[in-house]
């Protein structure tokens, strides 16, 4: 349920300045240009890099649209939380590093002339995790979209609730679930998008309730980590164990989509279901 | 399987927790000693021997004897008072605290249970059943444990695969068509982490509970009685009202999973235990709860009666005033009561709910 905390494995650094990267999967060397006008998919073997909300934005929502909301409700130290480091300190570093306040960016655009509202969540700050902070805009996003009936994309991307927000962090799964209620009452239309990794209390909470459930190739989607269920059963893991294609498998998933073809999936689902 | 625990509170019940007034009994040697009560058991100890050899030797020791229970009643006063957080979860845990078929057994006068999910199959771990308890016809939903091995086993040490809180959301939604409230009763170490718990969907059902429990149109009372542990216990815990045992702890992580990723080594339990603030006192202050349940003095577990008492006075007072509100405004009070849980700054101004 918690994030995967402290130092970040290898593949969220995404794709650093250089010219050349790594697959991580097929270990290719690429050209980082390529990388990105591919929206972050290896050429070679479709691995599908993690995407900063920022550019996750970019890649969905139509040009010189999007409008940005609640852009500076911002992270406190409610517990006073510390453990090796304090939770103050790791919230200031990441800041610094991502450029952003905390782990989600919310909004309102269009998607190939659709209009939605768009959260997306931020695998590079803190693992993505859930505090009162992407609850809390996640739960305006849904909001805004059951006053101006317009439907919500949500692109969930985290390793679960945030630890040093303790059990606020745990509130806002009952929080945004809510909300998503509200929505549903309100007839309107919730697409859960998944990416890598997507576990823990997001998992537990709003990824799993769209109407439709979207995930890209291969993303890891469960409630607890799989070394924690290894570590629990003592058995190693089935082969391609909750990954994206083996949830729809089991009846979780409705589309595994390829990142180049989410807009037109979106803008479809769109068109079926909002009148 | 409960015979221990209810011997214990009915010896206890009018003693107010004092070793030796009944213990002649021995039911305290057969309780088990938390670490840090390793003084307060030294002393019943004492204090029974002493019975013992004023029994033998026909002396009269009833001096010494008030005087020593006086202490012990001192001691475990000032223990008890004083619990740090980690001290707190043992409390939560310990083996003789009262789980789900002692309050069923202690305060229901009727208990049907139901099983099943009509889905894939009847989970251990939570239990659900038609109940008439606080002067009440309700739906009662909750976790076991299971108090010996074989029953543990069987319930998973309280730990629900999808079709429990499948089965749970059920038992929910017959409550809801027939206008009974809804009690839940939590005590779980979390949700099952396992490969078929995983293949049928035990996010998805977390998640679905939340959403539907936050609009069913009927009262929803919560009591968190042993462990919260994260989305497990969330999972049925979304209510009008959310009440918590002075020693239960609520958490989004157990203190040594939460040590284990921070520390890697896992030596920061204790250390994590204080910083999840995951008492009763704290999250009464964040909102999480409304109302912190007293413990008889020492613990649930020194007087299971007591502490079902106290459960019973709860639940009959907020369930009566429940059932004077308006569904639609307890559905809208019900939606602001977890909406307005969470704490951030926006435009450089603290957004706190924190109670000062
Ligand atoms: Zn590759």
């Amino acid at each position: 349920m918690s994030q995967i905390p402290g130092e970040k494995p290898r593949e969220q650094e995404g794709i650093p300045e250089g010219l050349w990267l790594r697959c991580p999967e097929c270990s290719a060397m690429l050209f980082a240009k390529a990388v990105n006008d591919a929206l972050k998919v290896c050429p070679e073997c479709q691995y599908h890099f993690k995407v900063p909300a920022r550019e996750r934005i970019v890649q969905l929502v139509d040009e010189g649209t999007f409008e940005e909301k609640f852009a500076d409700v911002a992270p406190l130290d409610p517990l006073e939380f510390v453990d090796r480091k304090g939770y103050g300190d790791r919230l200031k570093e990441y800041q610094k590093k991502t450029g952003a306040l905390d782990a989600v960016v919310c909004g309102k655009g269009f998607i190939k002339g659709r209009q939605i509202m768009v959260a997306a969540m931020d695998p590079e700050f803190m693992g993505g995790s859930m505090g009162s902070v992407v609850g809390e805009k996640i739960t305006r996003t849904i909001e805004m979209a059951v006053d101006e009936k317009l439907p919500v994309l949500i692109v969930s991307s985290s390793g679960g609730a945030r630890m040093q927000e303790s059990t606020l962090s745990l509130m806002q799964m009952a929080k945004t679930s809510g909300a998503l209620a509200r929505l549903d009452d309100a007839g309107l239309l919730f697409i859960s998008l998944l990416t890598d990794p997507t576990t823990g209390g997001v998992t537990a909470s709003f990824a799993m309730l769209g109407d439709f459930i979207i995930a890209e190739p291969k993303a890891l989607i469960g409630f607890a980590g799989p070394r924690v269920i290894a570590n629990t059963i003592k058995q190693t893991l089935p082969e391609g164990f909750q990954r994206a294609e083996f949830l729809q498998e089991h009846g979780f998933v409705d589309f595994v989509v390829p990142r180049k073809d989410l807009r037109s999936e979106i803008a479809r689902l769109v068109d079926f279901c909002v009148k | 399987m409960d015979n221990d625990s209810s011997m214990e509170g009915a010896s206890s019940a009018s003693s107010s927790g004092a070793a030796g007034s009944s213990s002649t009994s021995g039911t305290t040697s057969l309780r088990h000693t938390l670490a840090f009560e390793v003084p307060l058991a030294n002393l019943e100890k004492q204090i029974q021997e002493l019975e013992e050899l004023q029994a033998r030797k026909q002396v009269d020791y009833s001096s010494e004897l008030r005087q020593m229970r006086e202490n012990y009643t001192a001691l475990l006063k000032k223990t008890y008072d004083n619990l740090n957080a980690w001290e707190t979860v043992q409390v939560a845990r310990h083996p003789q605290r009262p789980l789900f078929f002692d309050y069923v057994n202690f305060l229901c006068r009727d208990y049907r249970e139901i099983h099943g999910d009509r889905l894939f199959g009847d989970d251990q771990a939570i239990r659900c059943g038609l109940a008439r308890m606080a002067g009440q016809k309700v739906m009662l939903i909750g976790h076991h444990k299971g108090r010996d091995t074989k029953e543990k086993v069987r319930c998973y040490f309280g730990l629900a695969h999808p079709e429990g809180y499948r089965k749970a959301l059920r038992a929910m939604k017959i409550a809801e068509k027939f206008g009974l409230p809804v009690v839940t009763l939590v005590d779980t170490p979390g949700a099952y982490p396992g490969i078929g718990a995983e293949e049928r969907g035990q996010a998805e059902s977390i998640a679905r509970n939340m959403f539907e429990m936050s609009r069913l149109r009927t009262p929803i009372v919560s009591i968190v009685t042993g462990e919260g542990g994260s989305g497990g216990a969330l999972g049925i815990a979304v209510a009008d009202r959310v009440a918590m045992l002075q020693y239960a702890w609520y958490s989004v992580i157990s203190p040594e999973a939460c040590s284990a990723i921070l520390y890697r080594g896992g030596e920061g339990t204790a250390q994590m235990a204080e910083a999840l603030k995951l008492t009763a006192k704290h999250l009464k202050r964040y909102g999480v709860v409304d109302t912190v349940i007293a413990e008889p003095l020492g613990g649930a577990h020194r007087d299971p009666a007591g502490a079902a008492h106290a459960v019973e006075l709860y639940l009959a007072k907020m369930l009566r005033d429940l059932k004077r509100c308006k569904i639609d405004n307890l559905l809208e009070r019900r939606y602001d009561r977890f909406r307005q849980l969470g704490e951030y700054a926006e435009s450089g101004r603290r957004a706190s709910k924190v109670a000062s």
